[in-house]
């Protein structure tokens, strides 16, 4: 190889390193020809490589859809499943340069259904690539993708007019189609929209300007791609410095590690640590290549102060004269992206600029329709619709609206128990929190003056994993009632149950104080265990009851109480001289009064759920449980 | 007023200093799974760079299916002594006592007990709940749509429906126990990003990348290299010298060269530039049939 080749490449490899990044996001519905033309895309600045060709060709004449035309799509169709189907269902990422830029190309589907995929690819895009067929113009498809597109806050769109060869390249046409475009835009906050007229398939306005269209003087879509000024689409005003990591190798070095998600971080300036409040310089901007005088997003670095203080991960450096909100409770646009419908009651993880905490959903103020832009009030969301929310969070979060700062201003929501991303969310802040609904609402405050509470019995539910229910267990004084019960209570405690004992001497020892054992005061004394047993299972509770209750009606009262369908009764079968021999001390004392079995009787119940035998004592604990769980009572089902 | 513009490959590297940093701010247990290729040197000197004064904070893991290259072994070892790494290296012990192997077994049995296998035992013997790779995107169709947190059931599976929404720069890092992520750092890099990063950082490769005369064996259309007496005699004996290098490395049987003289990174590239076969071509596995790494994927494999 000559010096001469040697410096060439040098040359090449030099220039290459300087090239940026673009970031761009294809919409389209179905058959507009986006594959086609990300296809050509690459293939025309030679980033497929001849065996991939070779397969393509192969592929093209067994499942292709562009008759004897290679058809691009192929190329980028991967899974399986999809190129059997002929569809792209998910966001597939792409990759091409040339010796301007780097591109990544975000591919997602069009129909309705995916919504959530664009949403996914339009989250890291700095432009929009929106294909229409000319043959079918602006159809609803294209506003719904352009609103996706805004909502996402992309600054840049290229509506690529395609299939310019099937109206014979007709200037007309065109026009017509940006004209249907610019009126529809203007309602939304894009501020860059191109348009180009092209024909992917044949290559026209792709790559090379077409000579069939010498009425479009624009550029072709390559060169305008290599040449869009997107960096200063970065907010460079409001830094923000989202603490990832913090670093501390030793005790002399302590770094705190992030990166810059906005503004310019800068040696010697003083900062703002949130939430804490407190002020530093900062002393240095460290990085394995040297140390900085002032860093920039995207990049990540590592900072050190002047002064100790404490700080982990989640807080944020600011600067002090300009601050970010810092609130609990606040509205945003929310896409649902989970095939579980919303569940209004669940209490998600929140992830937002490095920060982890708690939130729920307060209001949905309405639903937006993707397609009309129309609004509408729903109770919940389902798969790929959105609205706008009011949401409260347990710990502050440190944010700014997404349309000025989208690192700070976006967050996603987490299912507690699937652990899936179920909904995602940029933050609005038109309303200051105090205007904003509160956690309790109108309503709400109207419920609590009927009397009612604000948790919902599902809500119980799901938080204890159990149904509130009373497990009363009647029997014969010394048939082992107590013994089962209090190992019962273990048992479903150790098993994460939440369970309240309540037993004959707990409750004659202060709530039932004045009573005595005379039927009519026993019936008094059960009266009042079957309301508490009520309050607690209202409140999602699991009571587990151990009283002789020897008198059937009274039996059928508590139950009335406490609700027939979460009493649950099981009698601890035993005979007297069994007992007697259990608790001599007891049947032994002179002048017994008021003892079932002895001079009132004890009806034997025959709607136990259960029947406990008494010898066999240990193994009754076990069945219980067993009941609950049969039941769906605990755990939950 | 200043630009402040990133090259792409500086974009590219602050991406993925942050990935790493989020894995070892939110998992207990996390490792860096190192092949010893160009693009694991690629991660593993972005890892260091993301914890720059300190150590990186978790362990590097090396599957040996112990028919790797030897000079990867060599190159592997040096490394990882030179800069102090915490390199765990594991192998299918079973599968090695029972002599698996490519000439006697087929690729197939061989990578689902060398590869897979000693992969899946390795993540479970130490627990690790996130596992870094270097794959990228660009390397093959079905990655084009893996996420960077790849999510992982109990068994290591892989479920392209059940894998998680990914928006801005926002990883959902929860798993319940058991359950595990693969992290793709250099997701968004190309081939040709990861060779100018490498020339850009002066980062050390293993000497097979580059041209050189090795002893290699037409097999079917693959260059394979004769590198040690494990290869059956019949093929050993019709070994020639060629000026052959590998863009990519694994398995020595498994792994096709290509003619080349290409001693330097820059001659790589320029090579590269005016190549025509994709990269993984020249890896037999491969062949096997169409959506073949897909499948693989779903079982666990990288
Ligand atoms: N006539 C014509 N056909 C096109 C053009 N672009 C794409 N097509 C065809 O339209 C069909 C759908 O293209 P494809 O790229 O798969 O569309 P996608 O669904 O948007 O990805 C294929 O048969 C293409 O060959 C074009 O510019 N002109
Ligand atoms: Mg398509």
């Amino acid at each position: 190889m000559t010096t001469e080749t040697k410096l060439n490449i040098q040359d090449f490899l030099n220039q290459d390193e300087k090239k940026d990044l673009l970031r761009i996001l294809t919409a389209g519905s179905v058959d507009d020809g986006k594959s086609t033309l990300i296809g050509r895309l690459m293939f025309d600045s030679k980033m497929i490589y001849e065996d991939q060709l070779a397969a393509l060709e192969r592929d093209s004449k067994r499942i292709g859809h562009a008759g004897e035309d290679i058809d691009y799509a192929l190329l980028l169709d991967g899974l399986k499943a999809e190129r059997e189907q002929g569809i792209t269902i998910d966001v597939a990422y792409r990759y091409f340069s040339t010796n301007k830029r780097k591109f990544i190309i975000a591919d997602t589907p069009g129909h309705e259904q995916y919504t959530r995929n664009m949403v996914t690819g339009a989250s890291t895009a700095n432009l929009a690539i929106i294909l229409i067929d000319a043959t079918k113009g602006v159809i609803t498809q294209t506003r719904r993708h352009t609103f996706l597109v805004s909502l996402l806050g992309i600054k840049h769109v290229v509506l690529a007019v395609n299939k310019m060869d099937l109206v014979d390249f007709d200037q007309k046409v065109f026009d017509q189609i940006c004209e249907d475009y610019k009126n529809f835009v203007a309602q939304l906050d894009i501020p860059d929209v191109t348009f180009i007229p092209l024909s992917a398939l044949k290559g026209d306005n792709v790559v090379e300007p077409s000579k069939k269209m010498p009425w479009y003087n624009g550029k072709c879509m390559l060169n305008f791609l290599e040449n869009v000024h997107v960096s200063s689409d970065r907010n460079f005003e409001d830094m923000r410095y989202p603490v990832q990591y913090v670093l501390k190798p030793d005790n002399n070095f302590r770094g705190f590690s992030a990166r810059v998600a906005s503004g310019i971080v800068r040696k010697g300036e003083t900062v703002m640590v949130l939430p804490s409040k407190k002020t530093s310089k900062i002393k240095s901007i460290t990085t394995y290549d040297g140390e900085k005088d002032e860093a920039f997003p995207p990049e990540s670095v590592t900072v050190t102060l002047e002064d100790e203080i404490d700080i982990s991960r989640g807080d944020m450096l600011v600067y002090p004269d300009s601050l970010p909100r810092v609130e609990r409770h606040f509205e945003s646009m929310l896409v649902w992206m989970d095939e579980k419908p919303m569940d209004p009651t669940t209490h998600f993880f929140i992830k937002h600029a490095n920060n982890n905490t708690k939130a729920r959903i307060d209001k949905i103020q309405y639903k937006v329709d993707v397609n009309t832009m129309e609004r509408s009030s729903i109770d919940f969301f389902s798969l790929n619709e959105i609205g706008r929310v009011v949401l409260t969070t347990n710990k502050p979060l440190f944010f700014d609206p997404y349309k000025k700062n989208k690192s700070t201003g976006a967050f996603v929501l987490i299912d507690p128990m699937t652990n899936n991303t179920v909904a995602v969310g940029m933050i609005i802040d038109k309303l200051s929190s105090d205007n904003l609904p509160s956690r309790i609402t109108e309503d709400e405050r109207l419920q609590i003056r009927r009397g009612e509470g604000l948790i919902v019995n599902e809500q119980y539910e799901k938080r204890y994993n159990q149904k509130g229910a009373t497990l009363w267990v009647t029997g014969l004084h010394g048939s082992g009632k107590n013994e089962m019960a209090f190992s019962l209570e273990k048992q479903l405690f150790e098993m994460g149950a939440t369970v309240v004992l309540l037993d004959g001497s707990s409750v004659r020892s202060g709530l039932s104080k004045e009573l005595d054992y005379s039927p009519s005061d026993r019936a008094e004394h059960l009266r009042r265990v079957a309301e508490v047993c009520r309050l607690l299972n209202d409140q999602g509770i699991i009571t587990i009851c151990s009283f002789i209750s020897p008198d059937k009606e009274i039996r059928k009262q508590v139950a009335k109480i406490v609700g027939e369908d979460r009493f649950h009764l099981f009698h601890m079968k035993a005979d007297l001289d069994f007992c007697k021999k259990n608790k001599p001390e007891f049947y032994n004392q002179e002048n017994l009064e008021y003892v079932p079995g002895i001079d009132i009787t004890f009806d034997e119940p025959e709607n136990a759920s259960l029947e406990l035998s008494a010898t066999d004592n240990g193994k009754n604990p076990e069945k219980i449980i067993e009941f609950c769980r049969e039941n769906g009572i605990f755990p939950l089902q | 007023m200043k630009k402040y513009n990133l090259t792409h490959l500086r974009e590219l590297e602050a991406e993925a200093i942050h990935i790493i940093r989020e894995v070892a701010a939110e998992f207990e247990n996390p490792v860096m799974l190192y092949s010893i290729g160009k693009d694991s040197a690629v991660m593993v000197r972005l890892a260091e760079k993301a914890f720059y004064p300190g150590k990186v904070p978790f362990p590097l893991m090396h599957i040996d299916s112990k028919w790797k290259f030897k000079e990867m072994i060599e190159f592997r070892d040096n490394y990882a002594k030179e800069n102090g790494w915490d390199l765990i290296v594991h192998y299918n012990k079973q599968g090695y006592e029972a002599g698996v192997g490519p000439f006697t077994h087929g690729s197939k049995v061989h990578t689902d007990t060398m590869k897979t296998k000693a992969l899946l035992e390795g993540l479970s013997k130490y627990k690790f709940d996130a596992a870094f790779g270097g794959a990228r995107r660009d390397e093959e169709k079905s990655r084009a749509k893996e996420r960077i947190f790849s999510f992982r059931d109990k068994f290591h599976q892989w479920d392209p429906k059940n894998q998680r929404p990914e928006l801005w720069d926002i990883y959902n890092a929860r798993v319940h126990k058991g359950e595990s992520i693969r992290v793709f750092p250099i997701s968004n890099w190309t081939e040709l990003d990861v060779w100018q990063y490498i020339r850009l950082e002066n980062i050390p490769i293993v000497p097979l990348y580059y041209a050189k005369e090795r002893p290699v064996v037409n097999i079917d259309g693959n260059l394979i290299m004769a590198d040690d007496d494990r290869m059956p005699k019949e093929l050993a004996e019709k070994a020639e010298m060629k000026k052959i290098r590998f863009r990519t490395l694994g398995c020595y049987p498994l792994t096709g060269a290509v003619e080349s003289n290409a001693e330097t990174i820059e001659e790589i590239v320029e090579e590269m530039m005016t190549v025509t076969v994709s990269e993984r071509t020249t890896r037999v596995i491969d062949f096997d049939q169409e959506g073949s790494m897909e499948q693989k994927k779903r079982e666990g494999y990288f």
